[in-house]
Order: C-alpha cells, then structure tokens, then sequence
C-alpha cells in the first residue's frame, strides 16, 4: 500500500472518489515565508481531475502565493507539490506542458491581435502551423470572442480582455487550468458571464480549473472551495456543506455597541454570539424566533436586524471569527 | 531544437510587430542621436578636434561613428525597457511558466533587438556622405557586421541588468549609471588619446570601446590613415564579438536562475 501510493504520488488520506476521479492537484503541508511573514503555514489539500475549484480568502490571506507555487514560478519552502501526477520538484518541465496559467495582471500584449498573442502562445509551446491556427481559433470561439480574434487586444474591454486570456491559456491544450483573481476589475454581470464560460470549460472539456478568488458569488459558483485565512486553509467542501457547518440561520444585528449588546443577548437569550465590526452576529436554528425576541428586548440599542441563510461569508465569519474583507468592499462598491 | 527555434522566432516576431505598431519607438531611437549629432557636432565643431579625423571633417566626422553606436544603444534600451514592462504587466509571468528555454528567450529578445538596431543603423548610415565619409560596398558590409555585434551584445546586456529590475524608473537609474557612461568612455565622444591615465584605463577595459573602433575602422576601410591610434580592425572585432557572446551568455544564465529551482 505504502509502495503503491509512493508511486501514484497519493498519500495516506487519499479517499476512493478521488482514486477513482484521479487527482489534479495534491498539496501536502506546504510552507512558504517571506522573511519573517508566513505567507504559507502547513497548507494541505487536494484537486480531483474534472473539478471546478476556488480558493476564497481576503486579500493577502495567501492566495496569490499559493498560486504561484502551484503556476511552477515558486518553489515551496517545505511540503510537496503535485500536479498532474507529477512532483513539481523535480518535474516541472512536464508539468508546465499540462498546465494553462491566468495570472491576475493582464497576460496579453495589447499591441497584437487577440489571435496573435494566441499564437505567439502556441510557439512558445512548439505548435505551429495550421494546427495551431485552427486550435488558437476554437479556443477563441470556446470563450465566445472568435469575431473580436483580429482586433489588437488594446481595444477590446475589460470583460473580452479576460477571455482572450483564458483562450490563450488554453490554446495547447492544457488539463489544469489555473486563473488567480480572474474577476478582479470586470463589473458583476461581466464577472458572472466569465465565471460560467469557465464552467461550461470545465464540464464540456474536462478541463480541471483552479481559480482563487476574494468574491463570494464567484466562489458559490465553485464545486469545491478552500477557505484560505492568513496562510491556512480553515474550511474545504463544497458551498452547500460549508453552509451547512454554521446552524440554521444567521441573525446579524447592526449596533453602535456591539460589546454590550452581545454580552446581554447571550446572558438574556442563553445564545452564543459574536462581534463583528458593528454587529452582532448569532447562529441559530430558528434565526426569525430569536431576531423577534432580541428585537422585543434590545430593541432601542439596535439600528436594524436581519435573518437569512447562511452565506459564504457566514461561513467565514463562522470559521475564523472576522469578517471578510473582500465582502466589504463588494457591499460598498 | 525546431521548438527552441519556434520559441526564438516568436519572440522575434512580437518585438518586430510592436516596433512597428509603435511609431513614437522608430522616431525616439533615431532621431534622439540625430539631433546629439547635429547639435554637439555644430556646438563643438570649433573648439575640439580631435586627432585622427579627415583634415576638414572636424567633430561632426569623429561623432558621426559614435552616433551610430548610440542608435544601436537607444535601441537596445528601448527594447529592454519592454523587458521591464512585460514583467510589470504580467506577460514575461506567462512565458516564463511555459516550456520555453532559457537562451531561446534570450535569444529571440537580442536578435529582435538587433535587427531593430541594424533597420535604423541602416538609415543612419545613409547619412555617411554627409559627415563627409564616402562609403563603399566593402566598407558598409563591414559596418553591418560592427553594428550588429554591437546591438546584439548591449540588447543582452540590458536584459542581463534589466531582469531583475521590477520598474522603468528603475532601469532609468541603472541605464544612466551604466550604460551611458559605457557609451560616454568608448571613443564614441572624445578619444583615449590625450583623456587623463586613469579615464584611458576605462576606455581600454571597456568592452564597447573595440566595438566603436571595429565601426570607425570598418568606416574608414578605403581610408585607413583617418582611424588614429585606434585598436586595430581583428581584435576590435574578436572583442566585439567576446563582449556579444559573454552578455548573451550571462543574460541566458540570469534567467535560467530565476526561472530554475
């Protein structure tokens, strides 16, 4: 057993729905500092071939790190890494062929065609020719942008800038492809059209994709996803299960004092509850029960009150303790 | 090797498209020299001459060979720049997580670099007669062959410096700390002869020095008498072509470092 999983690259956790899906990615108690700062803390995880993947995490919770190191840019400090069946420490070249990479800052040179950057592309992967032509131009039409495919990429917007990208990561065919922030910038209807083109990708193709992300619908559309918290991975399955983790619903009371209002509402309504920022927040299987009765009570201290089901950021309220970041800048933008 | 060659001639390709596409580039590499040339070769016409040039021809005639040299270099820098840019805007990120080579990168970059620094090299040259140089056939296929040593090794040298810097404001710093005063102690502007003893010791350990002397020799090839205590026209170009080969190679070895676990 020890012997065969040294040869699959399979470790001891590894369950029969991924032998059976085969893995994409496995990350084993990885580390990655910068200096003093931890960027990584012993993150472990796996990617099944065929999934659609994020990572949610706030900004500077180590995504883009851990990207980089999975992109073959970076080399873990400890741990190891395997991609496709392939240790990247000591298979990166064959690694790299399998791979497509989307990295946050723009990847297209805006003076050449979005077909041009395609096959500029391509060569780098020594295809050329005719078959080249014709895959860089189905990628473009897989991302619907093939009528925009001789326009130099300067011209084209934001949203169209984001799938010639996503083609050209494509155009040599890859098995894993791997986007960081792919919606950073693209207002929400353009983010959620991306979003879907990817997934489309994903099960028409079988393409496995790895995205990390610091918004929450974006991670609600994922299969799978890993809450990333200042270099560790605090939560992974899928939106419906981490959900499920936090009981019933969530009842989120805006105060000026939110101290004092959680300490009575716990000592009065024998609830837990905790703050963030300005609120006061309580899991509770019947949240609209409990939200009349903190009403009733603490009425005058309360600016409003809401219940619902939990979210993705219920979630991470509910594993972490703070609020997410990302999900403040999305309710202000 | 065919893969290798692919990857060389995409780079290639892209720096020649972007040339193109970008008219302020053609314009800024050539006619920066052009007005130095005009204006400091009017300027010090009077008060400098140097030994060695044509009786009559004056400092418009000995900068004329150095202008050309620093058309060579402004190419070099502007395409390094794109370097800068490139890693800025997250395009290199691509290229250097895809199965490209090391010296093919390099390669691709210096000989883009090259063949954009010999296109306004070339259209220099036209100029010849004007600084008072006729030229031949011999002597044009000569000062090609200078030229494109000498692009080939500053676009490698200003990779080898610009990898790993992460702004243009950056490479500006650096540019002005090194590759000017290389330019500046080549004989390009004032020549060894009669320079204070330590200020000739830089000009005879500089390596561009043997490319502007392989340049002004080639030049002069009708009409060796006018080339003065100039390095002779062999060595100049074993060096020129040694200062080509080592930048090419440090700049391969640099970013296979950092693209290397």
């Amino acid at each position: 057993m020890g012997a065969a999983n040294a040869k699959t690259g399979l470790g001891p956790h590894t369950t029969a729905e991924d032998v059976r899906t085969g893995l994409a990615v496995e990350v084993a108690g990885v580390g990655f500092s910068y200096g003093d700062r931890v960027a990584l803390a012993d993150v472990s995880f796996r990617v099944r071939s065929g999934e659609f993947f994020g990572f949610l995490g706030p900004n500077g919770g180590g995504k883009t790190t851990l990207f980089h190191l999975l992109a073959t840019l970076s080399v873990p400090q400890s741990g190891r890494i395997c991609v496709l069946g392939c240790d990247l420490a000591t298979e990166r070249a064959a690694v790299r062929r399998q791979i497509g990479v989307v990295f946050q800052n723009p990847g297209l040179d805006g003076k050449l065609t979005a077909l041009e950057n395609l096959l500029y592309h391509g060569h780098l992967y020594g295809m050329y020719g005719s078959r080249l032509r014709s895959r860089a131009l189905a990628a473009l039409e897989q991302l619907g942008v093939a009528s925009r495919a001789a326009d130099l990429v300067e011209t084209l917007s934001g949203g169209l800038r984001r799938r010639v990208e996503a083609a050209k990561a494509l155009v040599h065919d890859p098995a894993l492809l791997l986007l960081d922030e792919p919606s950073t910038g693209l207002d929400p209807v353009v983010r959620r059209d991306f979003t879907r083109y990817l997934q489309e990708l994903c099960r028409s193709r079988g393409v496995t994709v790895v995205l990390t992300t610091h918004y929450l619908e974006e991670a609600d559309l994922c299969d799978r996803i890993a809450v990333l918290h200042r270099g560790s991975i605090v939560a992974t399955g899928t939106p419906a299960e981490l959900k499920a983790q936090v009981g019933g619903d969530v009842v989120v009371a805006h105060t000026r004092s939110p101290t004092a209002l959680r300490e009575k509402i716990e000592r009065r309504l024998a609830v837990r509850a905790v703050t963030v920022d300005s609120t006061v927040r309580i899991e509770h299987a019947r949240g609209h029960e409990l939200a009349h009765h903190i009403m009733e009570a603490f009425g005058g201290e309360i600016d409003s009150i809401s219940v619902g089901h939990p979210t993705l950021e219920d979630v991470f309220v509910h594993v972490t303790g703070s609020r997410f970041a990302g999900a403040d800048e999305e309710a202000s933008a | 090797m065919k893969e290798a060659a692919l990857q060389c001639g995409t780079l290639w390709l892209r720096e020649m498209k972007r040339f193109v596409r970008q008219r302020s580039r053609v314009v800024g590499a050539f006619m920066q020299p052009l007005v130095f040339w005009l204006l400091l070769g009017a300027g010090l016409k009077a008060s400098f001459r140097p030994e060695g040039t044509a009786p009559g021809g004056g400092f418009v005639e000995y900068f004329y060979p150095g202008v050309l040299i620093l058309v060579l270099l402004f190419t070099a820098i502007f395409s390094t720049i794109a370097t800068v840019e490139d890693r800025h805007a997250g395009f290199l990120q691509g290229v250097l997580v895809s199965p490209i080579r090391p010296a093919a990168l390099v390669m691709g970059q210096a000989l883009g670099g090259t063949t954009l620094g010999l296109m306004e090299g070339l259209i220099f040259l036209a100029l010849a007669p004007l600084a008072g140089i006729p030229l031949g056939i011999a002597a044009i296929a000569a000062s090609v062959a200078a030229m494109a040593l000498v692009a080939f090794a500053l676009t490698s040298l200003g990779l080898l410096i610009a990898w790993r810097i992460e702004s243009t404001q950056g490479f500006h710093t650096i540019m002005n700390l090194i590759l000017m005063p290389l330019w500046m102690l080549s004989g390009a502007f004032f020549p060894a002869k009669g320079a204070p003893f330590w200020l000739g010791w830089a000009m005879r350990v500089n390596p561009l020095t043997y490319g502007v002397a392989a340049l002004r020799r080639s030049l002069y090839r009708a009409h060796p008498a006018f080339t003065g205590h100039l390095p002779a026209m062999g060595p100049s170009f074993a060096i020129s072509l040694g200062f080509a080969l080592v930048s090419f190679a440090a700049a391969a070895a640099i970013v296979r470092r950092s693209n290397a676990f």
